[in-house]
């Protein structure tokens, strides 16, 4: 007896919904085996790690706060991974939006008007294109591979950031630790009420919404599907790969630069070494979880959101160390590559060779 | 021992890592397969490497854990490439992102802790060659994972260039529908490459802490896994090119060390982030000659191999 993969002609409807559910599903049970095996009670494990997060109202708004980052990086992604363009270096234009974006605030902090705010998001997304079109640039003029390029760049952009809050950035009056000013006044996002959510969130969904309607509605959203599906019938139909390529690059570069100056501007509140718990690359796993659906990906974003606060919450109340929310990510994602087969090809219990069936190819 | 040689030693000991973990995925790649997952591996040989060589006390423990554990999370990808036939990119994405946080569950206990003097490997030392000036030190003064990694090294170069096996992995990388319909086993010979290029970054994470800084810190590998899989684009795929690299590379990450020691006015954020830099204009100039990309790359790189039945 023998199992064996069968292409299926069309994706399996049923399986695409299916899947990330089976997913998380696994994940919740590895951890469960996880907590068994460092003592603790499965059932108070995964109580506070994925119950606790969503069980109080102040839960409620610091998983809003951590999602928000989440969706809006991963839901740029989800249109590049769809175009076959791989971005993995999203966590340096996330830095890179930071340090551009917050250049105003920093360098003219007298300067106090309503266009102050804009600005920074402007020049944060602006920060996080420019920072993505390098791989851009490099792979349609010299045909290097992004993914190396774009990721070497974070390290370059975290190493710029560590630079700037060391050096010509740091606060002054800041005890000579290595921050930059407090974002106040004009530079600060506005938040709910007394809350730490903050108009971030705002974005995010509207970046759901539009880039749902983008991919379902528009020529250039079936471009990009085109071009990842079947780059051959695309070259046919007169797309260009290069324009493709720069158009997700920028696309996810400039949802990650607004990420990353909405979280200066917003909860951060200064310029950091460190500004982020790597939500560049996790947003990777929500793209996934996502389904690299814009719709899926909010949710993808909240689940995972979940994930960093239960990690938080597990420190806490048990003691576990904060990088167990880093294996779950990661086990998470193996899950979901996992059940994303049963989506492409359905399982054929083979007795003996004779049994063999036709393969749609 | 004169400067010159104190920078040669360190250069060595700065490129061997990198040449071990690049030499593993450049078979990997030669069968077909990415793993993007090496910075993974590397990272979770290192945590192995140091928790066993502290535990037992001996550097052979060390050197054991790391290779076996980065064949341990190696089989992990090439199941779910393989078997599950998932996509390639994202799964090594995931086994890197997985081993990251696993090393640092692990590494918890052993943060900051100094290796004890039996769980280091030892330089050799052999009477009178060792003490021949410049030349003794650099040649028969190393630690045994240096002459392994060269060893290696030259073994792939042999394996792939000259041997029936070498032959093999070559055509399942470059035709995996001929070389099945030939009656190779694509998978298993995928299985086997993939296995060797996770033993070999293993084996650099655990040369990262048990020699190179004989010790435990999180996150330790600093992208020298992604360093490694742009020397392998570097190279061409050619094993010989793949050892200039890694020298090259490891030159550039102690020449930016000796340029902060020495305190030239640069920042040393900007000397922190050469070998990144390096890394991408290396990309670029290879990439600019497209004769010598396309002689060795293999042509199925990456794709998946569905056998027909």
């Amino acid at each position: 007896m023998k199992l064996q993969f069968e292409q299926r002609p069309q994706p399996s409807r049923v399986m695409t919904v299916v899947s990330p559910l089976i997913a998380v599903l696994l994940m919740v049970i590895v951890g469960a085996i996880l907590f068994a095996a460092r003592g603790i009670d499965p059932w108070r494990g995964l109580y506070v790690y994925f119950i606790e997060p969503v069980a109080s109202l102040w839960s409620i708004e610091e998983l809003i706060v951590k999602a928000t980052p989440l969706v809006l990086i991963g839901v740029g992604l989800a249109v590049c991974f769809r175009a076959n363009v791989w971005n993995i270096g999203a966590e340096g234009q996330l830095t890179m939006g930071a340090i551009v974006g917050a250049a105003i605030p920093i360098l003219a902090h007298q300067w106090q008007s309503p266009l102050v705010l804009p600005l920074m998001m402007l020049l944060g997304m602006a920060g996080g294109i420019a920072w993505a079109s390098i791989p851009a640039l490099l792979r349609n003029h010299f045909g290097v591979n992004e993914i190396l390029t774009s990721l070497m760049l974070v390290y370059v952009a975290q190493l710029l950031l560590d630079w700037l809050v060391r050096g010509p950035w740091r606060d002054p009056e800041g005890y000579n630790f290595p921050e930059s000013i407090d974002m106040t006044g004009w530079a600060q996002l506005p938040t709910l009420g007394y809350s730490r959510v903050h108009l971030g969130g705002a974005f995010a969904v509207l970046a759901v919404l539009v880039l749902f309607l983008f991919m379902a509605r528009t020529l250039k959203g079936f471009e990009i599907e085109v071009s990842g599906a079947a780059p051959r019938a695309s070259g046919f139909g007169g797309f260009s790969r290069p324009r493709t390529v720069w158009f997700c690059l920028a696309l996810s570069g400039g949802l990650a630069g607004l990420a990353g100056i909405s979280e200066i501007a917003g909860p951060v509140g200064q310029l950091q070494p460190v500004i982020s718990p790597g939500y560049g690359f996790t947003a990777i796993i929500v793209a996934f979880l996502g389904r690299l659906h814009p719709i899926g990906v909010l949710f993808a974003g909240i689940v995972l959101a979940i994930s960093y606060l239960g990690g938080e919450g597990a420190q806490i109340s048990l003691g576990l160390s904060d990088k167990t929310a880093q294996v779950f990510q990661g086990t998470l994602l193996f899950f979901i590559l996992a059940s994303d087969t049963l989506t492409r090809y359905r399982i054929r219990v083979q007795r003996d060779a004779a049994g063999a069936s036709e393969v749609a190819r | 021992m004169t400067g010159l040689e104190a920078v040669l030693l360190t250069i060595i000991t700065a490129a061997t890592p990198l040449l071990l973990a690049a030499i593993g995925e450049l078979v990997t790649e030669r069968s077909g397969v990415l793993n993007l997952g090496v910075e993974g591996m590397m990272i979770i040989g290192a945590v192995s490497g140091f928790g066993a060589a502290y535990t037992f006390g001996s550097a052979a423990a060390g050197v054991a854990a790391a290779i076996v554990m980065g064949v341990g999370v190696a089989l992990l990808f090439a199941y779910f490439t393989q078997t599950l036939i998932t996509n390639q990119v994202a799964t090594g994405l995931a086994l890197t992102l997985f081993g990251l946080g696993l090393s640092g569950l692990i590494g918890e206990n052993f943060t900051g802790l100094p290796l004890p003097d039996p769980a280091k490997l030892q330089r050799l030392h052999i009477p009178l060659l060792t003490d021949i000036p410049f030349i003794g030190p650099v040649v028969f003064g190393q630690d045994a994972l240096v002459y392994a990694s060269v060893a290696i090294t030259v073994l792939v170069a042999w394996t792939l260039a000259r041997t029936r096996v070498g032959l093999v992995i070559r055509a399942t990388g470059g035709n995996h529908h001929s070389a099945h319909a030939l009656g190779y086993r694509v998978i298993a010979v995928r299985y086997a490459c993939i296995a060797f290029g996770g033993a070999c970054a293993g084996l650099a994470g655990g040369y990262l802490s048990l020699v190179y800084t004989p010790q435990w810190i999180e996150n330790m590998t600093a992208g020298r896994g992604w360093i490694a899989l742009a020397l392998v684009v570097f190279s061409t795929w050619a094993p010989r090119r793949v050892a200039v690299g890694a020298y090259l590379f490891g030159t550039v990450w102690i020449m930016g060390l000796y340029a902060q020691g020495a305190g030239i006015g640069i920042p040393p954020q900007l000397l922190s982030s050469l070998p990144y830099l390096a890394t991408i204009a290396a990309l670029v100039l290879i990439s600019g000659n497209r004769l010598l990309t396309k002689k060795n790359t293999p042509a199925c790189l990456g794709l998946p191999f569905v056998p027909d039945r």
